[in-house]
């Protein structure tokens, strides 16, 4: 009768498992790789200690004035002591809390959006909030100071461009997509023409439309004030965008589903708003994010006609005579800010594009 | 009646009839008033201002151009600098681009890593503050002429922009000139051969070593068939400034970094996406033919790489002409900035303008897109 004893199980070779095994097959595979690696760590090295010593340990954080600033690095005093034009331009620092109260508010709402079940109350509410934080930004009412918006300036500015511009776009994208893929002619060719015609020219050429051309189209005593102008070039420019992305939402949903709606006996708003539309826009979204991330960088151009934005309020305050030469770390700072807002939704989008694609295959 | 109301044909001719009237109506509306205005407020219109003298002077003009000079020729001037910032923003985007997309795919952990954060940091920042990032705190934070960067004393930098010798325009330099585009041509038609003989052989032929060779051989026989006499003038510093070789302003530069590393991101995105989409069997397929690796990416996922990737890249290249407008914000002289900007100021006939400057930019945008579909017409996959 045999005996068998145990075998103990024998570890697997050290050169497939472990770091050294990764090192080797990540980094180390070719000497070519080898070469590679070498240049990547040298890009590192090249970057990253020069910048951690200008931004951090060669930098002065502390201090109110120009004198405090003498690390030889970066000088955060001047961000610091600027933040408030950054973040409302010259809004009276009186009535910042009004700013303040619509920002909560936002927050209000985002965790109201994640426990309200019915979408037309949500949209009820998004209504309501615009409507409020108008009134608790621009004053006039219940006492409150009225701010007119040459007042307004800085990140504020740059939501409130970015915000209006997306949400005044949206419903005519909506209906210039519609048009386009309708089976009317006249009505296909008016959109097709708005839709090239805007997306064949650059932003400024527009915003430069809407700022000098926009006040002849009116009568004598018609005025628009010159974020009005700015908002109105910047809801025409991005509509023919957000109409382009919604087309290629509407041309994903399968024939079945006009057919089906048509069969029930629906109308044409019936069939779209009921039907079509949710299924298109839910295609959509994730390009519709990629829009507005674009729009969120082009709010910068408004500089360019004459309003405060954020990047025109760190070019400002750099133009200082006190504080002159510190424009780099305004420059930095500002990335800083642009960078997170859009690296979290082209984040925010790849998520949604992960949770999308699941359910329609 | 009602019932013809119901009837489909009827509302749709009714709506477009509607719609017509409707926005008849808003243009012949805002028409009359604009043309109040323009009288009220004295302004002059049609197009007899670009006979007009401009009076300013323009610092970088590829043609010449003096302040006597009329508002029309500002405004081929201007669209002369579009373009050439554009062919060049297009030329070193796409390489730089290639490049970064291909180093997202290598298997090389650290430098794929690398470029993703290239490509996740420089798209997320708006254009324009890379653009005066450049300009404010690069280049024009540079030293004086007199303290410039100095390599190999023939390339300097310093805050008036990047000198750097330029050979003289001689027999020498159009022979040469010459001897490149023929190797081109030859090459072309040596790829062509080669590629037939294929077809009916089967026998490959290696063409890319006669190329390179064509494109040395050419130029050195070029040189010598010209003259020798290539002469080259070298930038100097005279008095306050450089004199001699090739300039290129702070402005162009700027503009050339900006729109390059920001195009370059979207580029590497549409390669890599163009070479992941290409199914993993394809490859597979190729290796179990016998094919080598080279032949296998040469053969086989290249061809269908690029029919997924050129589309968007061309897109890109029209982003990025449209973009190039943002010069106005550094003041380099292209359209925008010296025609709809300069000379706006100037004669005040903004519609004429505005229209004209966004009728160059649609122009190059159809142009744009009937590439675009010759493109697409002839990758069409045909099938049977």
């Amino acid at each position: 009768m045999a005996v068998y004893s145990k075998v103990e199980q024998r570890r697997a070779p050290s050169n497939t498992k472990g770091i050294l095994h990764w090192l080797r097959d990540n980094l180390f595979s070719t000497p070519l790789n080898v070469a590679l690696t070498a240049l990547g760590i040298a890009i590192l090295f090249w970057v990253i200690p020069p910048f951690v010593k200008w931004a951090y340990t060669d930098a002065n954080f502390a201090g109110s004035t120009r004198e405090d600033c003498s690390g030889g690095g970066a000088c955060w005093v001047f961000v610091r002591m600027k933040i408030d034009m950054f973040m409302y331009g010259f809004y009276p620092s009186a009535e910042r809390w009004r700013i303040n109260t619509v920002y909560g508010f936002f927050f209000i709402m985002m965790v109201l959006f994640k426990y309200l079940k019915s979408a037309s109350l949500k949209i009820l509410l998004a209504h309501v909030y615009f409507i409020v934080g108008y009134f608790l930004v621009s004053g006039g009412f219940f006492g409150l100071e009225h701010v007119p918006t040459d007042k307004w300036g800085g990140l504020m500015l740059t939501i409130v461009v970015a915000a209006v511009g997306i949400v005044a776009a949206f419903p005519l994208g909506v209906i210039l997509a519609l048009g386009r893929a309708s089976h009317l002619p006249i009505i296909r060719s008016i959109s097709v023409t708005y839709i090239e015609f805007i997306r064949g020219v650059p932003l400024i050429t527009i915003l430069f439309m809407s700022s000098i051309i926009l006040p002849l189209f009116f009568p004598e005593g018609v005025t628009f004030d010159k974020l009005l102008r700015a908002l109105i070039g910047i809801a025409m420019f991005e509509a023919a965008y957000i109409a382009e992305n919604i087309r290629g939402g509407l041309q994903s949903i399968p024939k079945g589903q006009y057919e089906a709606a048509d069969a029930i006996g629906l109308s044409y708003w019936q069939k779209m708003g009921l039907v079509i539309l949710p299924q298109a826009l839910k295609v959509a979204i994730p390009n519709l994010v990629g829009v507005s991330i674009a729009l969120f960088q082009d709010t910068t151009l408004v500089m360019i006609i004459g309003l405060f934005d954020l990047l025109a309020m760190v070019r400002l305050s750099a133009a200082d005579s006190y504080w002159l030469g510190y424009e780099t770390e305004g420059y930095v700072f500002v990335t800083f800010i642009f960078w997170f807002f859009c690296y979290s939704m082209s984040n925010f989008s790849q998520k949604l594009e992960k949770r999308f694609n699941t359910n329609l295959r | 009646m009602l019932a013809l109301l119901r009837n489909q044909k009827v509302r749709g001719i009714l709506f477009q009839f509607l719609t017509v009237v409707g926005l008849v109506a808003f243009l012949w509306y805002i028409g009359n008033n604009t043309v109040a205005n323009i009288e009220q407020r004295g302004i002059q219109t049609g197009f007899d201002f670009l006979s007009g003298t401009a009076g300013f002077g323009i610092d970088q003009s590829p043609i010449s151009y003096t302040e006597e000079d009329t508002h029309g020729r500002v405004f081929w001037v201007g669209l002369l600098n579009t373009l050439i910032i554009a062919f060049v923003g297009i030329v070193l985007a796409t390489l730089l681009g290639l490049v970064i997309g291909i180093l997202r795919l290598s298997k090389n952990w650290l430098i794929a890593k690398l470029a993703r954060t290239y490509v996740d940091f420089f798209r997320n920042i708006p254009l324009l503050l890379q653009l005066l990032f450049w300009y404010n705190v690069v280049l024009r934070a540079m030293p004086s002429p007199k303290q410039s960067y100095a390599f190999f004393d023939m390339f300097f930098i310093n805050n008036r922009g990047l000198y750097f010798p330029l050979p003289d325009y001689n027999t020498t330099f159009f022979m040469i000139l010459g001897s490149f585009v023929v190797a081109l041509m030859a090459s072309l038609a040596l790829n062509r051969w080669s590629n037939k003989r294929k077809e009916n052989t089967g026998q490959d032929f290696a063409v890319l070593p006669w190329a390179l060779g064509m494109f040395i051989l050419f130029p050195i026989l070029a040189y010598f068939l010209g003259g020798a006499n290539l002469v080259f003038s070298f930038p100097a510093l005279m008095g306050f400034n450089f004199k001699g070789g090739k300039t290129l302003s702070p402005e162009f530069l700027a503009l050339t970094f900006a729109l390059t590393i920001y195009t370059a991101t979207f580029i590497a995105e549409a390669v890599r996406s163009g070479i992941e989409a290409v199914s993993h069997g394809q490859k597979e397929a190729a290796t179990s033919l016998g094919l080598s690796n080279y032949q296998s990416l040469k053969l086989v996922v290249l061809p269908q790489a690029i029919r997924i990737a050129i589309p968007p890249i061309i897109n890109q290249y029209l982003n990025l002409t449209k973009n190039s407008s943002l010069a106005t914000a550094v003041g380099y002289p292209e359209i925008v900035t010296v025609f709809a900007g300069t000379s706006l100021n100037q004669v005040g006939q903004a519609i004429e303008i505005i229209m004209m400057t966004m009728l160059v930019y649609l122009f190059i945008s159809l142009a744009v897109s009937a590439l675009l579909n010759w493109f697409n017409h002839k990758m069409k996959i045909k099938e049977r």
